[in-house]
């Protein structure tokens, strides 16, 4: 479905991602998966590659991402959509392979599959949306839910002595020697949601030159979860998210050197 | 001022709001009508809009389309007020 | 099997020649985890796959190698793992994922004793796992069991025939013994398994095409029903590839039924009892999925009793009862957790039937 390129003598400077399908997204209203699906299908468009990429799509809210990219696409299995698109890629090493994950797909069940994916250095793109919280199951805790916050199974808030502290699976991959560019945004704002598509396009320009693998948290927000509106879901998210969860990049392949440096922070 | 406009695709709008606050001219608010798909849907309340695409980033459900003025447009513009 | 064999024989190890078999019937991907008694596997094809053009991949676990099968059988190639029983068992999610995907590829359980972490001696205790689906879910995995190191290398060929043909995991299931036994073996030449048209395969979307989907899930009970219907009429087809040996079953009176390793042993037993005069022959399936039910019903036609030999405790035994479908007794003789049962042990229990069923016309020696 193609808009106008002229409306009432004004031109068409903006219109929605031709990689997307036309199916409406099932996600709840205001709800980051559908920002960051458009942010992946115009970066793909832009990049005239939509025959030379395959995603894989994880168990979670995304299970069916597959239904709004008009790309070749696999389901994997809960937590291997990493050692999936491994799979992919190590058959089909020039074509453009990325992973799309949750927090209990990449961080708990996952975790395995996600650090020896990074160790590798796999020349992939690994996606991470993290929203402290399992949608798709009605509100579970995640690896990475905040101390304190409610959740359907911490109906007290989360206890760290008993439940452990927020996994910063990031700041961990990070470490690896095969991550090249480790990187924190979010889409909440017009303003994060340019440097989310920056940081997703440099992403794909370093799997074209083979740097190793691209990892970017999407720290995102779960109206229904958090049982808020998507207005005070971003407000919420600014005051408690961004301060566990900080953005920015954590690693950037230096531009002659495929070794990467790593920020002092980490 | 440059002049632009939106298109929002009200069956998919769900009236998060997102759009509403990401617009500096505070030219969106929400119909007082649902659509199909049981939401009050985001319209243009002013006649402000600058085409600035705010909002069409910010939408998660890829509804706006944006236009604005062309370059060309506004040059003859400015050109003939000389 | 009608291959063409102008190479000469060479003495193998089990694990080794079906790894070369592997690379010579087109492999281009394997993904694998070290396990014993295995992991010769892993490693002939860390040395040898590379250098003729393929892809392996020490994987962090059994739960990562098959996932990275799924997306590489996905995406279109020609792949293999391979494990055994507890590594085999971590598998079975990713089994059931690509049998309702329908995607191919070749998996192979060199069965140890178990359960559990259990030991690294042969056993035959996965056969329910193998050949009832393993995993959750109503699907069979196409079942080969070889008997000797050149079935080890041959039954890889027709395993990913069949994987291929019928778009559903193979698994060959193997045991200790016969991956670390050294025998002659006449490999398969390679180019002998063309490369078949994946068009489902996510390759990259041109334009001329719709988006490929590989998934499993199917959420509304109405498709998720076709798709069943659609796997259960695969499995229809299936029953055509039924692969059997016999050995002397013209005359039986008793019936052996035994796969794999335990057939070998079977074999001597057979041979020892007749020079004993008792009139007893093997049957040895070949393909454990589909189970040659048909065979074993014609052939129970003649014989007086059925003994199944298994190296566990009791499971194919099962199936051969649905065959015989109660016209005949059925024994059971096995031993478990890694111990090899042997020919005389077998034998005796031929003779205890011989009389239980006076078909002895001389008289036995006790």
């Amino acid at each position: 479905m193609n808009p106008p390129i002229a409306y009432n003598g004004l031109e068409l400077v903006y219109r929605r991602p031709v990689t997307l399908t036309d199916t409406p997204m099932h996600y709840c209203p205001g709800c980051s998966h559908g920002v960051v699906h458009k942010l992946l299908m115009e970066v793909i468009d832009e990049m005239g590659i939509q025959s030379e990429t395959i995603g894989v799509a994880p168990v979670g809210c995304s299970v069916f991402a597959y239904n709004y990219m008009n790309i070749d696409m696999q389901e994997a299995a809960h937590g291997r959509a990493s050692a999936v698109a491994t799979g992919i890629k190590r058959m089909l090493p020039h074509r453009y392979v990325f992973s799309y994950q949750g927090d209990g797909d990449l961080a708990a069940i996952g975790t395995a599959e996600t650090i020896h994916t990074v160790n590798r250095g796999e020349n992939i793109l690994i996606v991470f949306i993290n929203n402290a919280i399992y949608g798709m199951t009605g509100g579970q805790m995640a690896p990475t839910t905040l101390p304190g916050m409610v959740t359907s199974t911490t109906p007290y808030g989360r206890d760290v002595a008993t439940m452990g502290h927020p996994l910063k699976i990031t700041e961990l991959v990070a470490r690896l020697p095969g991550a090249a560019f480790v990187t924190r945004q979010a889409v909440h704002t017009p303003t994060a949601v340019r440097k989310a598509k920056k940081a997703i396009r440099s992403a794909f320009e370093y799997q074209r030159s083979r740097l190793g693998t691209s990892f970017i948290e999407i720290v995102s927000n779960c109206p229904s979860g958090w049982k808020m509106t998507p207005l005070e879901g971003n407000e919420w998210m600014e005051k408690n998210m961004f301060p566990a969860y900080p953005l920015g990049d954590l690693k950037i392949p230096s531009a002659t050197k495929p070794d990467a440096k790593v920020k002092e922070e980490v | 001022m440059i002049r632009g406009t939106i298109v929002v695709n009200e069956t998919i709008c769900k009236g998060c709001e997102l759009c509403i606050q990401a617009c500096p001219q505070e030219s969106i608010g929400l119909s007082d009508q649902v659509n199909i798909i049981g939401y009050r849907y985001a319209i243009l309340v002013q006649d402000n809009c600058t085409g600035c695409v705010n909002c069409a980033l910010v939408c998660p459900e890829a509804a706006i389309t944006v236009y604005r003025q062309s370059k060309q447009s506004i040059k003859q513009k400015s050109t003939a007020q000389v | 099997m009608n291959m063409q064999q102008s190479e000469q024989p060479r003495l193998m190890k089990g694990n080794e020649a079906l790894a070369e078999a592997a690379i010579r019937a087109g492999l281009q991907g394997y993904f694998g985890y070290p396990i014993t008694p295995q992991s010769e596997i892993l490693e002939y094809l860390a040395a040898e796959l590379p250098k003729r053009g393929g892809v392996v991949l020490q994987a962090e676990s059994e739960l990562a190698a098959i996932n990275m099968i799924y997306g590489a059988s996905g995406a279109g190639a020609r792949v293999m793992t391979s494990s055994s029983s507890p590594g085999i068992s971590l598998m079975q999610e990713g089994l059931s994922y690509m049998a309702s995907a329908q995607l191919p590829c070749l998996v192979v359980n060199i069965n140890r004793g178990g359960p559990g972490l259990g030991t690294i001696q042969p056993s035959q205790g996965d056969y329910f796992q193998a050949t009832k689906g393993g995993g959750h879910g109503d699907y069979r995995l196409i079942v080969l069991a070889p008997a000797s190191v050149q079935e080890m290398a041959d039954l890889v060929f027709e395993g990913f025939r069949l994987a291929e043909k019928y778009r559903n995991p193979a698994l060959i299931l193997a045991d200790g013994a016969l991956g670390q036994m050294m025998e002659k073996v006449v490999l398969p030449p390679e180019g002998t398994l063309p490369m078949v048209d994946k068009p489902w395969a996510t390759t990259g979307k041109p334009e001329w095409r719709e988006r490929n989907i590989i998934t499993s899930l199917f959420i509304q009970p109405e498709k998720m029903e076709e798709v069943n219907l659609q796997l259960q009429a695969k499995y229809q087809q299936l029953q055509k590839e039924v692969r059997h040996e016999a050995f002397e079953v013209e005359d039986a009176d008793i019936l052996v039924v035994a796969y794999g390793l335990t057939a070998r042993i079977a074999q001597k037993a057979i041979e020892l009892a007749r020079e004993q005069g008792l009139k007893v022959g093997l049957l040895r399936p070949i393909t454990l999925y589909p189970f040659p039910s048909d065979v074993i019903a014609r052939y129970t036609r003649t014989a007086t009793a059925v003994l199944v030999v298994e190296l566990n405790s009791g499971q194919m035994v099962e199936d051969v009862r649905l065959a015989v479908n109660g016209r005949r007794p059925v024994h059971f003789k096995g031993r478990m957790g890694g111990v090899i049962i042997t020919p005389e042990e077998i034998l005796e229990e031929l003779v205890s039937l011989a009389k239980e069923y006076r078909v002895a016309e001389e008289k036995l020696e006790v």
